[in-house]
């Protein structure tokens, strides 16, 4: 869809990955062996024919910058449009307190430049392989001010999500927040469509209003003037903002109809290219029911888990029901349960770690497990 | 256009007749190796790696998959303001205009590209072999030998030297003697087709090569032949560690073989000598809790319920429950059905191996199954 820019608001995004969370925001968290989360909206995106994304980003975004670089691993390396990643661009520091509210505002000469004029507003910590298209197109064809993309899903109590409601009609008529009871199954993918003019208004009268949260203020708070569709996505999704949902979703990996939905249904996920060889495995290496990245050489047991790039399992370790991030390293004769490894750890000669699915053991970037 | 101290010349419009099927539609820099690149990654890496930014790629024959892979260069950091990598097909002029007739003519064609950079030194390497090599340390040694052309080479068994140019040197390296796959060879030392040329001296030579009716117009046979003659400095560089000329099946198969050597002699995880390559852009490789990997090589996209042994599988392999696959390359987006055993086969792209098919011999020659084909 030419008439539509992309939005992927970070800002006061839930960060509760705990030690995955530290010196990254949410969209860099890495993700399925190769990926970083940010890379699931920014494709589907592209794949549904956007070529203008804007990221606006304020705190721990030097992963991320890293990662995204010129956009054009994502074919956003364009003479016009393309990739732009925005961060806050106050005059005082302590604007900074203000919200995402007023970054839109700064950014208005952003969005009165481009000209696309459907705006798609998505947060990064969705895992999904979505077609954008037809959800414009029924934005489009409707006479909704908002329309929102929402999944029916009973899979998603690990998460932080907003729940919403909706008539016969399909309105959205009651969102909760975050802590709210459970209304219903339907979940808020926290996507919103809307045209470019009625974004800049409602920014700008929210904010003479006081309020700093485009969310949590300029939708929530007027629900009652604003009339917002709803539209209904039925692929896999995940919503990764806690260590369980992590892991939980992580876990699904595994399981062939998750994959074949998640990274092929609407087009290729795309990401970083490493340029890691082919992964090896050695003699005596037994690997079972497993996700494993290029670069990664295994010599030891790897069973229910993900191995991220360049991840090496000496003779003799045993990894089960773990997620071992960019070049962690098992030396011989060790055994980790239920864990989550950030990059570069290793886990020393003999070390047995173990975590409980519902807690896994984390281990915190660089760190040496065992000296 | 910016001058450039050296300029690489990537000959790249080998046929490759004997790589057979696999060599029908595409050149043979193209052909698949190693689990997820093409040959013609190897010495397009050592470029970059070795801080040459301007490459002439000469291809010639079916060069449309080799001119889509190159692209504009982008894998290899070759896609520059200035110079980067530059397809270079046959072309006419207002004279006429010819096939590249030999490797000395295709340089010979493309003088004016070359001149655009007003190089010092040319480079001239064969995209058709596998090794990994720092140029730049080449050219140091050309420079300060003062040579006019600087050849790389390697020992080889003795009983191979037939196959290949061979030189022999005197103490400090000079080439005394040069002679095109000897019967009966003085020496060990084989040429890898790495040529370093102080530009202005080659320039004249091609010329004079050019005029000559009865050249075959070739590096081997006719440049180098004559800058001996005429006692110019020829100096040889002293490479030691992997190379291969992958010119037959056997010896490609044997090559990606050679990845799976407890210490491969061709280390891919060098963090400080990457090869690059087009990435296809897949989700991280699934091993089933049926499958069985003993030493072998699995690339993305690969998904795996089957037994694997001593194998390499590019992206994109299917191998469904039940099969087996022993010393063989499976080339991209290959499926192999239930129960099929496959032995000692190189299995070319997107080929379907149906259901209990037992393919390839436990010894004898290698087998090769041709890409797009279904066997049932």
């Amino acid at each position: 869809m030419k008439r539509a820019m992309g939005v992927i608001n970070l800002i006061n995004e839930i960060d509760f990955l705990e030690v995955l969370n530290r010196n990254r925001c949410v969209a860099a968290v890495p993700f399925g062996g190769r990926y970083r989360l940010i890379d699931f909206i920014l494709s589907g995106m592209v794949n549904s024919g956007m070529s203008k994304v804007a990221v606006f980003t304020h705190m721990k975004y030097r992963a991320l910058m890293d990662h995204l670089g010129s956009g054009k691993e994502w074919d956003l390396d364009r003479k016009r449009g393309g990739l732009f990643v925005l961060p806050l661009n106050t005059e005082e520091h302590d604007e900074r307190a203000k919200g995402d509210l007023y970054q839109f505002y700064c950014q208005r000469d952003y969005f009165h430049r481009s000209k696309q004029d459907v705006v798609v507003i998505t947060r990064s910590h969705m895992v999904c392989n979505i077609d954008l298209e037809p959800a414009i197109q029924a934005h489009l064809d409707g006479d909704a001010d908002i329309t929102m993309v929402y999944k029916h899903t009973a899979d998603e109590t690990l998460s932080r999500n907003r729940r919403i409601r909706l008539d016969e009609a399909g309105r959205v008529v009651e969102m909760q927040d975050h802590n709210g009871r459970l209304v219903s199954d339907n979940v808020s993918m926290e996507i919103f469509i809307m045209t470019k003019d009625f974004l800049l208004d409602l920014v700008e009268t929210s904010l003479a209003q006081g309020y700093d949260h485009f969310f949590r203020d300029a939708i929530m708070k007027n629900m009652n003037q604003l009339k917002i569709a709803s539209y209904e996505y039925t692929g896999y999704l995940g919503i990764i903002n806690t260590i369980q949902s992590y892991y939980h979703h992580s876990m699904n990996l595994l399981i062939p109809e998750v994959r074949k939905e998640l990274f092929s249904k609407n087009g290729l996920i795309y990401t970083k290219i490493k340029d890691e060889p082919p992964a090896r495995y050695l003699d005596g290496s037994i690997v079972q029911n497993a996700l494993i990245a290029n670069g990664c050489i295994v010599e030891g047991t790897v069973e229910n888990s993900i191995l991220f790039r360049g991840v090496k399992i000496r003779a003799g370790a045993v990894v089960r029901n773990s997620i071992v991030l960019q070049n962690g390293e098992i030396y011989p004769g060790s055994s980790i349960t239920n864990a989550i490894l950030d990059k570069d750890v290793k886990v020393l000669e003999g070390k047995v770690l173990q975590g409980d699915p519902s807690a896994p053991f984390l281990a915190v970037k660089r760190s040496i497990i065992g000296q | 256009m910016q001058k450039k101290e050296c300029v690489a010349m990537l000959l790249a419009g080998g046929e490759g007749r004997r790589l057979g099927a696999l060599t029908e539609q595409i050149a043979k820099p193209a052909v698949h190796f190693g689990g997820k690149y093409r040959i013609i990654d190897f010495t397009l890496s050592n470029c970059t790696n070795s801080g040459i930014d301007a490459v002439g790629v000469l291809t010639q024959y079916q060069p449309l998959v080799l001119n889509s892979y190159i692209g504009i260069g982008s894998p290899w950091d070759l896609d520059r303001k200035s110079g980067g990598v530059t397809v270079l097909p046959p072309y006419m002029k207002s004279a006429g205009g010819d096939w590249y007739r030999g490797t000395a003519n295709a340089i010979y064609q493309n003088i004016d590209f070359v001149e655009q950079f007003d190089p010092e030194y040319l480079l001239v390497i064969s995209g058709d072999h596998i090794y990994k090599m720092d140029y730049d340390w080449m050219l140091q040694e050309h420079k300060e030998n003062h040579a006019d052309a600087t050849i790389a080479v390697i020992e080889v068994p003795w009983e191979e030297t037939s196959r290949f140019g061979i030189m022999r040197t005197d103490e400090a390296g000079r080439i005394i003697e040069f002679s095109e796959k000897p019967k009966d060879a003085t020496s060990n030392l084989a040429s890898m087709g790495v040529y370093i040329f102080t530009w202005s001296v080659l320039k004249s030579y091609l010329m004079k090569d050019a005029a000559d009716p009865k050249s075959s117009n070739d590096f081997g046979k006719d440049i180098i032949p004559h800058l001996l003659s005429d006692n110019a400095n020829l100096m040889a560089y002293r490479y030691k560690g992997y190379w291969k000329d992958v010119g037959t099946i056997h010896s490609l198969w044997e090559a990606n073989m050679d990845l799976l050597q407890e210490k491969p002699s061709l280390n891919l995880n060098d963090h400080g000598w990457r090869i690059y390559s087009q990435n296809p852009n897949q989700p991280a490789q699934y091993i089933a809790p049926t499958a069985q990997l003993t030493n072998s090589l699995v690339n993305e996209g690969c998904e795996v319920a089957g037994r694997v042994d001593h194998s390499v599988l590019f992206y994109g392999v299917q191998v469904e429950e039940g099969s087996h696959i022993i010393d063989s390359v499976i080339m991209p987006n290959v499926q192999i059905g239930r129960g099929a055993v496959i032995r000692r086969s190189i299995v070319g792209e997107g080929t379907v191996i149906g259901a209990g098919c037992q393919i390839g011999s436990v010894d004898g020659e290698i087998t090769l199954i041709p890409s797009g084909k279904t066997i049932i």
